[in-house]
């Protein structure tokens, strides 16, 4: 678990520096994310080849919320996907570390993503065309709160449920804002795990930026072979440098880089 | 070195910038226009009209189906409503939407899109309306303007208000050249020529018309004199102005910052297929998706410069 935290705290250096160097980017939605996306990467819950891509049994991470790429970078290159060194090419051109996650460009990704709304329909065919097959691949996807908003999301929840896909398991990473602002002012969706239970998935609430209760709630997932998981990830945007965006006044912090200063003090949080 | 400062034009607003400037000093003389928001009104800069007016400005969320289709309600029940976002979201993600509920019935919706070409940048290209001249063409009834600087922007903001019927205003994110200090006589489906000539006639639209002026002054270097043309609508399209280049120059260059299909040179090669004599030569994007990069680096990249213009305009020759 220990070992979990320190990998959490290194994607969020590798997140703050990435965006920062590009100039442009999404830190704050990177940083709630950083639980989930480690406790899957080096949790032991996704199986995968750093040097086989492609290997046709791993599981799958879909980035539906495609502008928190960094964190996914962040996890591949940690992974040995690719260097790390990479990271600082985010968003330059000729690199295929893109601004929205490209999968005809960099192996590994495994949606194109950066339209909203879209990533949780795409899991859908690929938990379809596993199963098909008859692999065990499981397929992970991970949406935004304001991205629910997207009437497309709640017509892919309905089709995994009609195909009982238990090979299919949606995080939802409620960071309470989105790009104008405090997602309960822009579209109040209430409980999202009354609505998604509604659909027929099994459905956990938990502190996503808590890595015990995020590694325990993917392990009550595993356990689900019935029907569909969805987990409630409540965090908090730009968690990890909340004091540094707090005092730039900007909790949300959407789309856009920390300044050097700022990176500076960011930095200095997660040191340790 | 920005595109348009070889011909001594000095850079402005954005044409984003510039028509969110414009819908909020309108919002008085305009009183039934409200707009319709899919979270993104801060990059669309429908923002400072509905903070002004808050009761006329709704933000439906991330949710850009539902949002036209709330706008096609809003326009049967009288208002007048300018519904926004980006420009690839708008036209590609809600396509059926501006179908059945904005065209087909001709309502009076106003659809701007924001960050159109690849000049938006970094974002990359999911983030990059390069197909929405060709949506927004291909549905009958519906006007389609690009406008070039700012203040054309502005003025295609009134004239968009002023207009009865479905219409498209394409924005961009970056700032560009200020083409019409000295002030602009801005109709919809009327030309303007920026730039006399005999030889060659280059007819764009957007952040290209600029480039055009840029090419023109390239090409006087060489002994070439061009004409360029601002065809900032491309539907109901200026017919008479390109029979009269044809004639005048036979040869023409298309620029635009859009896919190669279905946008400003495809309505123009319509005309002159139609109308004859000419040749004709286009620069686009291509038939590709861009990539992230620095919005200069793109341009150059994928051959939407002056020079690209200048290299076309050899080839009809
Ligand atoms: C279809 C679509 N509409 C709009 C956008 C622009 N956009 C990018 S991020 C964002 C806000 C996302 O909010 P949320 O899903 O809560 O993610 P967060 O950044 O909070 O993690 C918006 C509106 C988009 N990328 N795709
Ligand atoms: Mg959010």
């Amino acid at each position: 678990m220990s070992e979990l935290k320190e990998k959490a705290r290194i994607l969020r250096q590798h997140i703050c520096r990435m965006t920062t160097e590009a100039g442009s980017g999404h830190p704050s939605s990177s940083l709630s994310a950083v639980e989930v996306v480690t406790a899957l990467f080096f949790g032991g819950f996704m199986k995968y080849k750093a040097d086989e891509p492609n290997w046709p049994d791993r599981d799958r991470f879909i980035l539906s919320k495609g502008h928190a790429v960094p964190v996914l970078y962040a996890a591949m290159a940690e992974a040995g996907y690719f260097g790390v060194d990479e990271l600082l090419t985010l968003r330059k051109l000729g690199s295929p570390l893109e601004g929205h996650p490209n999968m005809k460009r960099l192996a590994g990704i495994e949606a194109s993503t950066g339209s909203l709304g879209q990533g949780l329909s795409l899991g859908v065919g690929q938990a379809l065309g596993c199963r098909l097959d008859g692999r065990p691949s499981h397929i992970y996807v991970m949406t935004g709160d304001g991205e629910m908003g997207e009437g497309q999301v709640w017509e892919a929840l309905a089709s995994a449920d009609k195909y009982k896909l238990a090979n299919l398991t949606l995080i939802v990473d409620q960071n309470r804002y989105q790009q104008t602002g405090a997602a309960k002012d822009v579209l109040d969706m209430g409980d999202f795990a009354k609505k998604i239970e509604a659909f027929g998935w099994h459905v956990q609430t938990i502190n996503g930026n808590d890595m015990d209760e995020v590694v325990q709630a993917l392990k009550t997932a595993q356990g689900v072979t019935d029907r569909s998981t969805a987990i409630v990830s409540k965090t908090q945007k730009g968690f990890g440098i909340l004091p540094v965006l707090e005092e730039a006044g900007d909790v949300n912090f959407h789309g856009k880089p920390l300044p050097p200063a700022m990176l500076e003090q960011a930095l200095a949080l997660l040191a340790k | 070195m920005h595109i348009g400062e070889i011909s001594g034009y000095k850079l402005g607003q954005a044409t984003r910038d510039a028509f969110g400037d414009a819908l909020k000093d309108l919002a008085a003389e305009f009183p039934d226009v409200v707009t319709v928001d899919g979270d993104v009104g801060n990059s669309t800069r429908t923002e400072p009209f509905a903070l002004a007016n808050p009761e006329r400005g709704f933000n439906v969320g991330i949710a850009e189906s539902n949002m036209v289709s709330v706008a096609g309600g809003l326009a049967a029940a009288g208002k007048t409503p300018v519904v926004a976002s980006f420009a690839c979201f708008l036209l590609c993600n809600a396509f059926d939407q501006i179908r059945m509920s904005v065209a087909f019935p001709g309502l009076n919706v106003k659809l701007v899109g924001s960050h159109a070409g690849i000049s938006i940048g970094e974002d990359g290209p999911s983030q990059m309306g390069i197909e929405d001249v060709a949506l927004a063409c291909s549905l009958p009834g519906v006007s389609v303007v690009v406008p070039a600087d700012g203040i054309s922007a502005k003025a295609a903001t009134r004239a968009m208000l002023e207009h009865s019927g479905p219409l498209y205003l394409r924005c961009g994110r970056p700032k560009v050249a200020e083409l019409y200090g000295s002030g602009i006589d801005f109709e919809i489906g009327k030309s303007i020529k920026l730039r006399d000539g005999d030889d060659v006639t280059i007819i764009a639209n957007g952040l290209m018309v600029a480039a055009a002026l840029d090419a023109a002054h390239m090409l006087e270097k060489e002994g070439v004199s061009a004409q360029v043309i601002d065809m900032h609508t491309v539907k109901p399209l200026d017919e008479e102005a390109i029979v009269a280049a044809a004639k005048k120059t036979q040869r023409i260059v298309v620029a635009e910052e859009h896919l190669a299909h279905g946008g400003l040179g495809s309505a123009v090669a319509m005309v002159v297929a139609r109308s004859g004599p000419g040749r004709m030569a286009f620069v686009s994007v291509g038939d590709t998706y861009a990539e992230s990069g620095d919005a200069d680096g793109l341009l150059e990249k994928y051959g939407l410069t002056p020079a690209a213009i200048v290299q076309a305009v050899r080839s009809v020759r």
